[in-house]
């Protein structure tokens, strides 16, 4: 197999929290390489806590051994940092039909990561609720049940839901 | 420079370092997750835990550093479960324990403001698996910077007890600051690799940032005490370390190479 078929092989892992999205369209994988008999993937976390990437290592390891490599070797590298930036279009469509807001695309002045000083209010364009589209939306929390999403509500339909956050 | 390429002169003062770091990041996540299912409500629970979280991904990413520049084959569980208080290079701000709420969020906003300097800064360490790490650290430091802030402003210019939690706080805390900003001949030695920034030279842009916000939380910057707190970079801990040690270690040590 070539890097390209290994990369394309590496689509049918997917991200154990939403399980819509693969860790290709996710960017997360960063190169890979072949040495003789040994395939070398390298990812970059999306969060350095992120407890689904021992899982998404070993879902690597079992989808390529079953592709019949003996020698596989996952590196997490941090550069450069994961950024949001490199999920694609299908993979943002993908979330919002799960019900999951999308990240927007990271602005030099990126709204979740605003510079000092910092305001109370929350600042940045809205986002649009996934269910109804509407944007009269607010957040809830800024931190949700995995370290990438936030919480919101959506007044227009009354229903929360959850948010991706650009990074 | 990596870790093929690093000079192994070097190599003692870059693990001690990767200590410092990854010791504050480890004992500050720990302190953090003291909140889970304590939280005084649900989003602020979650929050917290999230910022504990981001903690532990940091000490793990950085003890990892640290034990493959050692050179020995000690892994970042071996680091955090297995050494006494007197080998944890952690400053003693962040081993103090959680306090009330208000000594939970003052002590993060203090230590996420130099963080975020930090890792900045370490973005252009010569060491470029540093200069990784401290890039990815540093967009969730921001995260922290600015829950932690605009808790500042609630509880100061909030109610007359939220005020007060906070200035308290506020008080007991700040000796505790100037640790954050010693050089030592470690550091020393690092600078003038270029693996490490001088951190005497981001204490005045620390100063500016804090009093910032706290003037607009109406809290009042301590003076400078005639002490300020020192020792952690050498293991000399409060009493406090110890018992967290107690907690966080057991498992490990009465299972020794336990795994699940």
């Amino acid at each position: 197999m070539t890097p390209a078929e290994i990369l394309e092989a590496l689509t049918e892992v997917r991200d154990p929290e939403i399980p819509v999205l693969n860790i290709v369209e996710m960017g997360l994988v960063r190169d890979v390489r072949l040495e003789g008999e040994t395939v070398h993937v390298d990812i970059t976390p999306t969060y350095t806590g992120c407890p689904a990437m021992r899982t998404i290592e070993a879902a690597i390891v079992e989808t390529l051994r079953a592709r019949g490599f003996q020698q596989v070797v996952v590196h997490k590298v941090f550069r450069e940092p994961w950024t949001t930036d490199w999920m694609t279009d299908e993979a943002r469509e993908k979330l919002r039909a799960y019900g999951i807001a999308p990240p927007p695309p990271r602005a030099d002045e990126a709204p979740d990561l605003i510079p000092l000083p910092f305001t109370v209010a929350q600042s940045g364009p809205a986002v649009p609720c996934p269910f109804c589209g509407s944007e009269q939306t607010r957040q809830t929390s800024a931190f949700g049940a995995t370290a990438c999403k936030a919480l919101f509500f959506c007044e227009a339909c009354r229903q929360p839901f959850e948010y991706f956050k650009a990074i | 420079m990596n870790l093929e390429t690093l000079d192994a002169a070097l190599r003692p003062a870059l693990f001690e370092y990767l200590l410092c770091l990854g010791d504050d990041a480890l004992i500050l996540g720990h302190r953090l997750s003291e909140w889970c299912g304590h939280g005084p409500y649900l989003e602020e629970d979650i929050a917290l835990a999230n910022l504990a979280l981001d903690c532990l991904g940091h000490a793990e990413a950085l003890l990892t550093l640290a034990g493959e520049v050692e050179g020995k084959g000690r892994t970042a569980d071996d680091l955090a479960f297995l050494r006494d208080a007197y080998d944890f290079r952690n400053v003693q701000l962040v081993e103090l324990p959680r306090g009330d709420f208000a000594f939970t969020i003052t002590r993060q906003f203090l230590f996420a403001t130099y963080a975020c300097l930090l890792y900045e800064a370490l973005q252009q360490s010569a060491f470029e698996p540093l200069a990784g790490i401290a890039a990815k650290a540093l967009k969730e430091m921001r995260y922290h910077l600015r829950h932690s802030s605009e808790w500042m402003r609630c509880l100061g210019d909030g109610t007359e007890e939220s005020h007060r939690r906070a200035q308290t706080a506020l008080d007991e805390l700040w000796m505790y600051t100037g640790e954050l900003f010693e050089v030592d001949d470690t550091l020393r030695t690092l600078i003038e690799a270029r693996i490490a920034p001088d951190m005497a030279a981001l204490q005045p842009k620390w100063r500016e940032q804090v009093e910032a916000v706290l003037r607009e939380a109406t809290l009042t910057v301590p003076e400078d005490p005639p002490y300020m707190a020192t020792g952690g970079r050498r293991g000399h801990h409060t009493e406090h370390l110890g018992h967290l040690l107690a907690e966080m270690q057991f498992l490990q040590r009465a299972y020794p190479g336990a795994q699940w």
